[in-house]
């Protein structure tokens, strides 16, 4: 790690001033990825705003079917919040999921949509969700958000402060982990809402996340695994990396639909 | 055996210093002035240098010096050397290359090291490695034995043409050749088997400590084996003579055979603290570790296994490639030889054995011994085969197994080793009744309802152990003998001290050793400290590898013991003015056997060093030492069975459940064979399902560098292992004790391969991923569907 100097914000407009000074800053949330980055000296931010004693992006709050998810929040707080867990148990399936107890303590959703890591769980969620992602100056919505491989919409100095969804009527996530990382080898987020179907898969992309179109369809017509013997994965998108060819991917996005779709009943 | 003799389940001595982090690894010793070190690494697989620059880096805050190759070799420090000479069929020695401990004027792997910083800290000593500008002319590099062998292929050292090391055999290849000529069938299969990171949990460190004043080096590093560790760096290295060179092994994360070897990095630190006048402190990051620490394995194998009309084998072919990296390591010579080839008779008696071994060099980390280190290639390639066999001919695995077995001993091979005990149908039918081989069929029904795939597979294998007889392995060309050291000092108070030249790096000696004491003299175990690791404290001895340290190393307590109590017993017998004869050790005291005359074990103790009444002419004091030279190697053997359950959507194989039946002979603590076994087990799962070192065919960049992308065994990978013991006590050691340290990652991934291969119904390779496994499955069902 190079050198580097600590701010700890308590407000979001500090964060965001703190941010804006300094040419070479960088947001700190739960550090699982950038810390580890800059040990590896592939990042070498001059600055670090410390996010988590930012008490505004802390915490969930379900209000009927409306959902707002602090940026701040960890993977452990989604994993285990029974508020979310009445009206969305996907998502708490899915934070539940994400490394191990050390990560998932430390680890935020606010960290992880920035980051946008083409093998993260949540952006497969905030997609099929059709969530929000609220900024510090606006909001976006997951179909503009994700924008490629690490890729998001987000501006220079842009600072996400929730996401917030609308509980869909089911959901259900399906995850095939790469045997050595345990990131998502190909993991499919399902979810049948006012927004109609929608279908999310992450870590098969070679773009990312992405909707799944044809299965979308599929479902739309009938909410039942029987989808699998229909539709058909184009592999020529996916990924091809040393852990899985685009075919396997594509086998896996069908497999992970079903469960997911099985899961959410 | 009392409660904390031999055969207890005593907890481990050790542990409360490990658990509650307060052990003392290299990495936690501090020493006044101390300074760190940074290695400068070649980014390339294959190399020429043309130029180093390190004024930019020498001018780096914080920066004491950077140091390279050339001022190395200027100060006469030697080559890095394989210590065990193989010889070529047609008699020529084996073409070993220049290994420099850092780089000259070619590199040959990425991360072969090119220079050292020393800096006031490791961030300073990382940035100025940055700004070392080293001038590389790139050459071709070729990453496989296979493909290192071919004509044309880059030529990695000048000494070793078409980077052939040695094309070696053993056996008879006539006899062998007539067997496979009159077969009535004769199963051929390629076995690969995988390259292996060994991964300890602390990585390699170095502290190299020059002292002016006495003209003296202290090294404290991360070995298997300390003495070893400085008679190489004396004799070979020319780093200082054993009398200036002390080197301290302390408490050590675990080596896997990767800490065996003496790397660049701890000649390098000490050579440096002399350069610099600072001690100089190196510790290994993960990825430098996946870089660096010597790899395991990599063999590829043609096989052909003969058998007459009755299904007995008559006859085993083998021709072996085995990959050593682009140096030779320090044992790295006799592991795909010596280690391997005479195991391959296994369990069975087969009339003839030939086994042709080419070992080659290639742009690659240094490959040597990891757990196993060659038992583990032999046993996967004959249970294996025997396995394919079995399906071939259409019999029961357990059955072709049966009635090939060695029933009686002692058993000369046709490939050296001479079997001296073993109870193989024991083993078998122990790992069947507990695995309920028989119910298999009913599970697999019941599996495939759910549209799963059930496989049973199982593997029975033999080890060597306790090496090594000295005579016999230095006929066969090593440079050391493989005896062990032991003095037992019983203080004046009656506590004693066990100081061995065996190493504990996880295998929790410091309570085993301790056992073996209180049980022989009825000492309580906490009167009994055991000393090791220190070549200043603790006399020459040879560490610890290849399940060494209870067949032989604690052989030589016993002998010392015996010196200790024949002494003890004679003090006792004047005071007690009793025969020796009649003396009796027994719950701390020395008894006159029939009489109420008992004198506690400290007053003895007490009086060889008061010295006032001791028998006419002898010594005073308590204290003895012995060296152990084994008669034999041991032969741990058992077998394995695994039932694993593929689910066909996904590839993914999950373990239903693990039988473990093992002979180790005579067991001192349960407990710890029984986390030695599970340890290994995890290694040789880990094998078989998920681990697999891969470099960039092209550019020789390795893959696999992190555990981003190199899958180690978690908890969630494994089942709870059925665990059972037969025992046929070693008849050459005093204890009767075998080995159990290996076991488990030898006798496992055959198993396991056989299981999924069961399962899915065709061959696979490790390791068996999830992606493999769909692979072979869609592979296949075009021509299932076609049957
Ligand atoms: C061992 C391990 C295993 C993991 N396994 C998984 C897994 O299985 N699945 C998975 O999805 N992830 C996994 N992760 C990643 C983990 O979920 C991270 O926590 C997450 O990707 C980043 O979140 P963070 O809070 O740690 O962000 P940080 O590391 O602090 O930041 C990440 C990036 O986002 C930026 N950032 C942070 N917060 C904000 C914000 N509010 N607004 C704008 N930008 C911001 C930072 O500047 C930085 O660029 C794993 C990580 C580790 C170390």
């Amino acid at each position: 790690m190079y050198d580097t100097n600590y701010h700890r914000a308590s407000s979001v407009e500090e964060a965001v001033k703190l941010r804006s000074s300094q040419d070479e800053a960088r947001y700190l949330s739960g550090g699982m990825t950038l810390i580890a980055t800059m040990k590896q000296r592939l990042a070498a931010p001059s600055d670090l705003v410390d996010l988590r004693h930012v008490a505004s992006m802390k915490g969930i709050s379900v209000e009927g079917r409306k959902v707002r998810i602090g940026a701040g929040t960890t993977h452990a707080e989604v994993a285990s919040s029974s508020a979310l867990k009445s009206v969305c148990p996907a998502i708490c399936h899915l934070a539940g999921m994400i490394g191990d107890p050390h990560v998932r303590h430390m680890g935020t959703i606010g960290g992880s949509v920035a980051n946008n890591d083409p093998a993260a769980d949540y952006p497969s969620a905030v997609l099929a969700l059709n969530a929000t992602v609220v900024t510090d100056r606006r909001e976006i919505v997951a179909d503009d958000y994700f924008q490629g491989m690490f890729d998001t919409a987000l501006e220079e100095g842009e600072l996400i402060t929730a996401i917030t969804f609308e509980a869909p009527e089911k959901a259900g996530y399906a995850k095939f982990p790469n045997p050595a990382s345990r990131y998502a080898l190909t993991g499919v987020f399902v979810a049948k809402g006012a927004s109609g179907v929608r279908v999310a898969v992450t870590g098969a992309g070679s773009n990312g996340v992405f909707r799944a179109t044809d299965i979308e369809i599929a479902l739309s017509a009938s909410w039942s695994s029987d989808f699998v013997a229909s539709v058909a994965v184009d592999a020529g998108q996916l990924m091809e990396d040393m852990h899985a060819t685009p075919e396997y991917r594509a086998n896996l996005v069908k497999v992970m639909a079903k469960r997911a779709v099985a899961m959410a009943g | 055996m009392g409660m904390e003799g031999i055969g207890a389940r005593v907890a481990r001595k050790e542990d409360k210093r490990f658990l509650t982090g307060k052990g003392r690894y290299t990495d936690d010793m501090v020493v006044p002035g101390m300074k760190y070190a940074y290695f400068v690494r070649s980014p390339h697989a294959h190399a020429k240098i043309t130029g180093i620059n390190v004024s930019a880096a020498k001018a780096m805050p914080g920066v004491i010096d950077v140091l390279d190759g050339k001022q190395l070799q200027a100060d006469g420090i030697g080559n890095l050397i394989c210590g065990w000479m193989i010889h070529s069929k047609d008699g020529s020695p084996m073409k070993m290359g220049a290994w420099r401990p850092l780089a000259v004027d070619t590199v040959r792997y990425v991360g072969d090291a090119v220079a050292i910083v020393v800096a006031n800290s490791v961030a300073e000593a990382r940035d100025a490695a940055e700004v070392v500008t080293v001038d590389y002319e790139e050459l071709p590099a070729v990453i496989t034995s296979v493909a290192a062998l071919e004509a044309g292929a880059p030529q990695i050292h000048p000494e070793a043409p078409g980077n052939l090391i040695f094309d070696w055999q053993i056996g008879d290849g006539a006899a062998t050749d007539k067997a496979i000529a009159e077969a009535a069938h004769v199963t051929e299969i390629e076995i690969l088997n995988n390259r292996l990171s060994p991964n300890p949990m602390e990585p390699r460190a170095a502290l190299g400590v020059y002292d002016e004043a006495e003209d003296h080096y202290t090294c404290y590093t991360t070995s298997q084996n300390p003495h070893v560790a400085r008679l190489v760096m004396s004799a070979f290295y020319n780093v200082a003579p054993e009398n200036k060179l002390r080197v301290i092994a302390p408490d050590v994360g675990g080596g896997f055979g990767s800490k065996i070897y003496i790397y660049p990095e701890e000649i390098v630190c000490l050579w440096a603290s002399k350069k610099t006048g600072v001690p100089v402190k190196w510790t290994s990051d993960r990825t430098e570790a996946f870089l660096t620490d010597a790899h395991g394995r990599d063999h590829v194998s043609k096989v052909k296994m003969a058998f007459d009309k009755d299904h007995r084998i008559i006859g085993l072919k083998v021709d072996t490639i085995a990959n050593l990296g682009a140096y030779m390591s320090l044992f790295s010579s006799a592991v795909p030889t010596y280690l391997y080839a005479t195991l391959l008779s296994g369990q069975y008696a087969i009339p003839a054995i030939h086994a042709n071994v080419r070992t080659v060099y290639t742009n690659t980390v240094p490959v040597d011994a990891y757990r196993g280190a060659g038992r583990p290639e032999a046993t996967y390639l004959l249970e294996r085969t025997m396995e394919v066999a079995a399906r071939e001919l259409g019999v029961s695995p357990a059955e072709l197994r049966r009635k090939n077995f060695i029933r009686s001993f002692p058993y000369q091979t046709p490939v050296i080793m001479n079997y001296d005990a073993g109870d193989y149908e024991a083993s078998l039918s122990a790992a069947m009744s507990a695995a309920d081989w028989d119910g298999f069929a009913a599970r697999r029904a019941e599996a495939e309802g759910r549209g799963k795939k059930r496989g049973i597979g199982m593997s029975c294998y033999i080890e060597a152990c306790g090496i090594a007889p000295s005579q016999a392995v230095g006929s066969l060309g090593a440079g050391v003998g493989l005896w062990e050291s032991a003095e037992v000092r019983v203080n004046a108070v009656g506590t004693i001290e066990v100081l061995t030249g065996s190493h504990s790096h996880g295998q929790g000696h410091e309570t085993t050793f301790a056992q073996l004491v209180a049980d022989r003299l009825g000492v309580p175990l906490a009167s009994v400290n055991i000393v090791h690791g220190d070549t200043d404290k603790v006399q020459m001895g040879m560490g610890t590898y290849g399940s060494r340290s209870g067949a032989v190393g604690m052989s030589a307590i016993v002998k010392a013991l015996d010196k200790v109590e024949m002494k003890a017993k004679k003090i006792a017998a004047h005071l007690m003015e009793a025969d020796e004869s009649d003396i009796v050790i027994e719950n701390g005291a020395l008894k006159v056997a029939g009489t109420d005359k008992t004198l506690p074990w400290f007053q003895m103790a007490l009086a060889a060093y008061t010295a006032h009444n001791l028998p006419a002419g002898m010594e005073p004091g308590l204290k003895e030492t012995a060296f152990y030279d084994p008669s034999n190697f041991t032969f741990p053997a058992g077998c394995y069975i695994a039932e694993v359950e593929i689910d066909p959507d996904t590839g993914k194989t999950e373990i239903i459940q693990f039988v473990a039946a093992d002979d180790f002979g005579n067991i001192i603590n349960p407990m710890i064979v029984e986390g030695q076994v599970h340890g290994g087990l995890a290694q040789g799962i880990g094998q078989a399902l998920l681990e697999e070192v891969r470099y960039d065919e092209t550019s020789g960049q390795l893959l696999t560098a992190s555990y981003m992308d190199y899958a180690m065994p978690r908890a969630d990978d494994l089942p709870s292992f059925k665990l059972s013991h037969q025992n046929t006590p070693c008849p050459s050691n005093p204890l009767g004790i075998k080995g159990c340290g290996e076991a488990g990652a030898i006798g496992s991934p055959p198993a396991l391969i056989n299981a999924i291969t069961d399962a899915i119904g065709v061959e696979i390779t490790m390791p068996a991923t999830p992606l493999k496994v769909w692979q072979a499955l869609q592979a296949a069902q075009p021509r299932m569907a076609a049957e």
